[in-house]
């Protein structure tokens, strides 16, 4: 089981790292897509089957479809793709790689226990015991009901936010002016014929 | 159901979440900015998921949901604001929204 | 009577008021009349007042009339007082009665001039705080009056302001007689810190009391007091204002540069002297300051062309022997010559001027001539002053007072003959330089026609004064000829009496006798050298040595050379004031880091981010590290 974990992990961070560097948009949300599978399979592993399906249904399914959709929408030539390259020059990695380095060096020697006493937590074994979605319905709905509510809330805003900032703005006329609109064709044939 | 180490579980979140973070310093393309952003939340959800795990308790899947949720609206709103973008600018070059200079 | 001393210096006040604020709106003759009648009002009150005290004196020689008190810090509560003696008597007698007829004379002279009611305004303010001066009970009060002298002094030499010559004239006097009010200034400090009052009459006595004879701070202060003196007076080194001053109009310059402002310093000193007797150092500077500076202007009056110039060294050179006077102890007899000077100096002042208005307002005596007959009531009265002012024997004012120096400078125990040598020939220098001046003017063929003959004011003012002039030194007559010294009775509870140490009734009429031969010669002298012979004098005005005496010994370019050029020169490099550039600098500096900050808000989101991503790192690296 723990080489699952091992070519699991690899393979989410061998296409995220794909995913950075696309230049094809399309490409990148495939390679994400594929990121985020291998993702649920590790919460499987950990012991989180009802997070995994979650995951590839809402977060895979619903949200990625969603950017692909939102992509399409945009119509972006091949042009601006060429251009799109232009842009990634291998100069401008150079620092954000730096200070994304550093990050990750501090976090490691977090783990390695540089601040005593916290952190000795780390070498313990995890991922024995299966949590089943009963437990998380339980815990949802007695425990953290108001959040749920508050979920619910956070998404209606969402909803009517996209709805209006996604909507094309439409000239208004003023209800007097609309009457000055020429009458349909059709109409004047049969009064005269 | 298998036994593997807390701190592998957080430093493969860790390496997900810093790689999301070097494509939002380094790509150009909102698009591109907003799917790194994307990775990171991934990502954190991941570390809050192996720290339930270690609990044995559902607290971190729980967690996990609600990121998950806030996501979802969160790409939708985003990917609507890229639309009007798109609109008015007529290209999708985050360094071309600098109005806000000086 | 005593009671209406307030009102000497406050009717000219209240004049100046209703001058000021109403001058522009009510007619000439009003002005004048307001403007001459105040002044005339405080000369009644003075003779009113004179001729009490004199009738039956006040209980310890002096009377004091306090209005109000003027503030209170701590101890120090000076109040706005009047003090009445003897001294203070003869001087508010000149100031008010020679002022009255000038201001008479000036509602003539200045009738066609635009600022008519500015002018006795100006003139009003000025024998206001001049009697503030002099009737003050405490230094702070006479300084008041000091300054206002000085203000009066410079608005009204500046009074043609729109002549840009006139406005530095103005300026130059103002500047040096503030090198010596501040002088004085110190002096008062000086005073406040030792005694903790500045009332004259305390300070007088605690000093007798306490400081002994010969002290450094009796010294220190003399000085400091001095200072302020030769400022006011025109003595060495600060007077080289008063020959400039001669800008102004006529009328002033024969009420302040010759008969009043000038004798302030004069004043001073005889009031304070208590303070230099104590400093017999200090005393004989005085003496050789009055005779250092009676001979330099006397030299320089001898080569002068304008007629007001020759005046105004005249003026310098007197209060010379004045100074000469209080210097050597002979208190009465400054106090005397500066009475008669008042007299013919003002009058020979108010002649030049109705010479200056008869001759189309040219100054230059080597263009006038032939006046003698012309303008008989001028030149009778000019001669008459003249006559005074060389001291010619018996029959003038200027011979008992000067007559009176001398004999003390000789004689007194803190005189020396080479006192008395200086003045004796300064005597004969006045007498060259003054008929000189008459014969240049009045004698000889005339070169340019008369364009005014003086009216009925002018001339009412002219012969008062040349009575004056004449018989205003009979009041004290030597001691050899008789024991008949009104003034020095009326002024002997004030001062020491003079010790001499060359007594006897004989020397006196050698000395007297002496200086009789030399002024009768230097008329004589004057005469040779410009009625018969003018082409010598011709000759030596192209010398060197005249051009000079003619700058008055080249005091102005050594002043130039060393306070103005260095002042100038520091002032223009300090142009933008580097202590201001201290505050813009900040104000720059804040400008500059605002300019610095705004270029971090590029607009650019990856650029935010990074932001973000640096300020993690330093909060983790505390976190983990610290």
């Amino acid at each position: 089981m723990q080489i699952l974990f091992y070519i699991a992990g690899i393979v989410a961070i061998a296409s995220t790292v794909m995913v950075i560097t696309r230049t094809n948009a399309i490409h990148a949300l495939l390679n994400l897509i594929v990121s985020l599978l291998a993702v649920a399979l590790i919460f499987f592993i950990l012991g989180a089957p009802f997070i995994a399906a979650l995951e590839v249904i809402i977060y895979a399914g619903a949200i990625m479809v969603l950017f692909i959709f939102v992509v399409m929408l945009l119509n972006v030539t091949r042009e601006g793709i060429q251009k799109e390259s232009k842009l990634l020059n291998p100069s401008s990695w150079i620092i954000p790689g730096i200070l994304t380095a550093v990050l990750l060096i501090e976090l490691l020697l977090i783990f390695s226990g540089v601040n005593q006493g916290l952190y000795n937590h780390a070498y313990r074994q995890v991922g024995s015991a299966v949590i089943s979605p009963k437990q998380v319905g339980i815990s949802l709905f007695t425990k953290y009901a108001l959040g749920v509510e508050m979920a619910g809330i956070l998404l209606m805003a969402g909803i009517v936010g996209a709805y209006h900032l996604g909507k094309g703005r439409k000239t208004v006329v003023h209800r007097y002016l609309s009457e000055l609109t020429p009458v349909k064709s059709g109409e004047e044939e049969t009064k005269n014929g | 159901m298998a036994n593997i180490s807390v701190g592998t579980g957080l430093l493969l979140a860790g390496i997900l979440f810093m790689l999301g973070l070097l494509g939002v310093l380094i790509r150009r393309n909102v698009i591109f900015i907003l799917m790194s952003i994307e990775i990171m939340l991934n990502a954190a959800g991941l570390a809050f998921v192996v720290a339930g795990a270690k609990w044995s308790q559902p607290d971190g899947q729980v967690m996990f949901i609600f990121i998950l949720t806030m996501a979802a609206a969160e790409v939708s709103v985003g990917l609507a604001l890229i639309l009007q973008i798109y609109k008015r600018f007529k290209s999708l070059n985050a360094d071309n929204l600098n109005r806000m200079k000086g | 009577m005593y009671g209406l001393l307030w009102l000497i210096p406050i009717v000219p006040f209240v004049g100046f008021l209703i001058l000021a604020l109403f001058g522009g709106r009510i007619k000439r003759q009003i002005a004048g009349i307001i403007g001459v009648g105040s002044v005339g009002i405080s000369a009644l009150i003075t003779i009113l007042v004179g001729i009490n005290f004199l009738a039956s004196p006040p209980n310890g020689g002096s009377f004091t009339q306090v209005l109000y008190s003027w503030f209170r810090v701590g101890n120090f509560a000076p109040s706005i007082a009047f003090h009445l003696d003897g001294l203070s008597l003869v001087f508010i007698f000149i100031i008010t009665f020679v002022g009255f007829l000038i201001h008479l004379y000036s509602a003539e002279y200045m009738q066609d001039d635009e600022g008519f009611s500015r002018f006795f305004a100006y003139m009003n303010l000025f024998i206001g705080s001049m009697t503030t001066l002099v009737l003050a009970n405490n230094l702070l009060l006479l300084y008041l009056g000091w300054e206002g002298v000085g203000l009066c002094s410079y608005l009204l030499i500046g009074f043609w302001y729109t002549e840009p010559e006139n406005g530095y004239a103005a300026r130059k006097a103002f500047i040096v007689t503030r090198v010596g009010d501040t002088a004085m200034a110190i002096g008062l400090f000086l005073l406040v810190r030792t005694f903790g009052t500045l009332n004259i009459q305390s300070i007088l006595h605690s000093a007798s009391v306490s400081w002994p004879v010969g002290s450094s701070i009796a010294l220190t202060v003399s000085l400091l007091l001095l200072g302020g003196a030769v400022g006011k007076s025109a003595q060495l080194p600060l007077q080289t204002w008063l020959p400039d001053a001669m800008a102004g109009p006529t009328p002033v310059s024969a009420l302040i540069h010759a008969a009043t402002m000038v004798t302030a310093g004069v004043y001073l000193i005889a009031r304070m002297n208590v303070v230099f007797t104590l400093s017999p150092t200090a005393q004989l500077i005085v003496a050789i300051i009055g005779a250092l500076t009676l001979l330099l202007a006397g030299f320089s009056a001898l080569t002068q062309k304008d007629i007001k110039r020759v005046l105004a060294y005249s003026t310098i050179s007197q209060i010379g022997y004045m100074f000469l006077a209080l210097g050597v102890g002979a208190w009465s007899a400054g106090i005397f010559h500066f009475m008669t000077h008042a007299f013919f100096k003002a009058l020979l002042f108010l002649g030049a001027g109705a010479v200056i208005l008869a001759q189309h307002h040219k100054h230059n005596m080597f263009e006038m001539g032939g006046l003698k007959d012309k303008l008989p009531v001028t030149f009778w009265t000019f001669l008459i002053a003249s006559a005074s002012l060389a001291a010619l024997p018996i029959i003038t004012a200027g011979f008992y007072s000067k007559d009176m120096i001398l004999w003390h400078a000789f004689a007194d125990s803190k005189g020396s003959v080479w006192l008395w040598i200086a003045g004796i020939v300064g005597a004969l220098i006045t007498s060259v330089y003054t008929f000189r001046m008459v014969f240049l003017t009045f004698y000889g063929k005339s070169k340019t026609e008369i364009s005014y003959h003086p009216k009925i004011k002018i001339k009412i003012a002219l012969v008062v004064l040349g009575f004056l002039s004449f018989a205003g030194g009979f009041i004290e007559l030597p001691d050899s000829w008789g024991h008949f010294a009104l003034l020095s009775d009326l002024l002997k509870s004030l001062f020491p009496a003079p010790t001499l140490i060359h007594e006897g009734a004989g020397l006196e009429i050698f000395f007297q006798a002496i200086s009789a031969v030399l002024v009768i010669g230097g008329v004589f002298i004057a005469y040779y050298f410009i009625l018969k012979n003018p082409a010598f004098s011709l000759k030596f005005k192209e010398s060197k040595l005249s051009k000079y005496w003619f700058s008055g010994w080249g005091f102005d370019w050594l002043y130039d050379k060393v306070f103005v050029t260095p002042a100038v020169f520091f002032s223009r490099i300090n142009k933008s004031d580097f202590v201001d550039e201290i505050y813009t600098g900040i104000g720059k500096l804040a400008v500059l880091g605002n300019k610095l900050f705004s270029l971090t808000q590029s607009g650019r989101i990856s650029w935010y981010a990074i932001g973000i991503v640096i300020g993690g790192i330093i909060t983790l690296t505390i976190v983990v590290f610290l």
